[in-house]
């Protein structure tokens, strides 16, 4: 039981670290990966939380498909000029 | 500033989010479960409409859902009125996405990807697919269910597409399994109308809690959600590829 315990302390200091670093970060591809980066961490929070459902869709969706998509409008915005 | 307003705004939601975890401990049942162990086994018991006694794993026949999953009983039995909003919102989405930027034909010609992108796509995307049809056929036993593993077969093909230069998905075999799927999804709640008196009833027999073939019409859904929303998120991301060339 203390493992877990230490284990959900570590998860939840990574989800605010990672939050920080999307946040703080200059460019916004950065941002994004670290975005993918908090989503893996909340996979393991929700497992721990014992939601094992919204951590398998969580990963899939959080940290693969929402990735895709920031990363395609980013390289379309780029294309239109923006300069980001 | 602005960096210094958004980080202070995570450092307060960081601080609830951790008084929120040190306070689950107190929900009643919460150390029941065990991380390590089925989840199903432990919250299998589920009385909604009668008293149906203690549920045992592997041995109860027909009970109340027949699902061993208790979110799968409660997303695709119980709300399953809900559960085919969310798809028609889900459809609509990709409706928008395509009359939006899906127009133009062509395809952009895609960066060469590199060699270990090329290999390895090769052996994942082969088990990416299975591990999707895997979570949406054992959705009533397993977490997971028609939303995940739809996604993941959906990730599957993006994987492709990022693997393969050339690779290019014939998209009129996507837009027809989705069109079947929905309809099949209203078909079934109407044979449930005409059978048992309400909409999406589940008239078929149950079975044995935790095997394959139970739970009644649970598994068929979503055999249908998974395959509606793989098709979907599939041409979604097509979609989304074509359009760089169109801007």
């Amino acid at each position: 039981m203390e493992f877990i315990n230490i284990l959900e302390w570590g998860v939840s200091i990574l989800l605010v670290f990672f939050a920080l670093a999307a946040v703080i970060s200059k460019k916004l591809l950065t941002a994004i990966v670290f975005l993918s980066v908090l989503s893996m961490a909340a996979v393991a929070a929700f497992a721990l939380l014992r939601a094992p459902d919204v951590a398998v869709t969580e990963a899939v969706i959080g940290s693969g498909l929402v990735t895709f998509i920031f990363v395609a409008s980013i390289r379309g915005l780029r294309k239109a000029g923006e300069g980001l | 500033m602005r960096k210094v307003f958004a980080a202070g705004l995570v450092i307060l939601f960081g601080v609830v989010l951790l008084l929120g975890l040190s306070k689950t401990m107190d929900i009643a049942g919460y150390e029941d479960g065990l991380i390590s162990g089925k989840p199903a086994e432990a919250y299998i018991n589920k009385n909604v409409t009668e008293e149906s006694g203690e549920i045992i794993y592997g041995e109860t026949k027909d009970a109340e859902t027949g699902s061993a999953n208790m979110v799968t009983s409660v997303i695709a039995n119980y709300r399953s009125f809900d559960t085919l909003g969310e798809v028609t919102v889900l459809f609509l989405a990709a409706v928008g996405v395509s009359m939006l930027i899906g127009g133009s034909g062509k395809e952009k010609k895609r960066k060469k990807s590199g060699f270990i992108l090329r290999t390895a796509a090769g052996i994942i995307f082969p088990v990416m697919l299975i591990t999707g049809i895997y979570i949406f056929t054992h959705g009533h036993l397993t977490p997971g269910g028609g939303f995940p593993g739809g996604s993941m077969i959906a990730s599957s093909f993006l994987l492709l597409y990022m693997a393969d230069e050339k690779f290019s998905l014939k998209l009129s075999g996507f837009k027809f399994a989705e069109g079947i799927a929905g309809s099949l999804y209203v078909l079934a709640g109407a044979a449930g109308l005409f059978i048992g008196g309400y909409f999406l009833m589940n008239f078929l027999p149950t079975g044995t809690v935790g095997t394959l073939f139970s739970a009644g019409i649970i598994p068929i859904i979503y055999v249908i959600i998974g395959l509606k929303v793989g098709s979907e998120i599939t041409g979604i991301i097509s979609d989304m590829l074509k359009e760089e060339v169109s801007v």
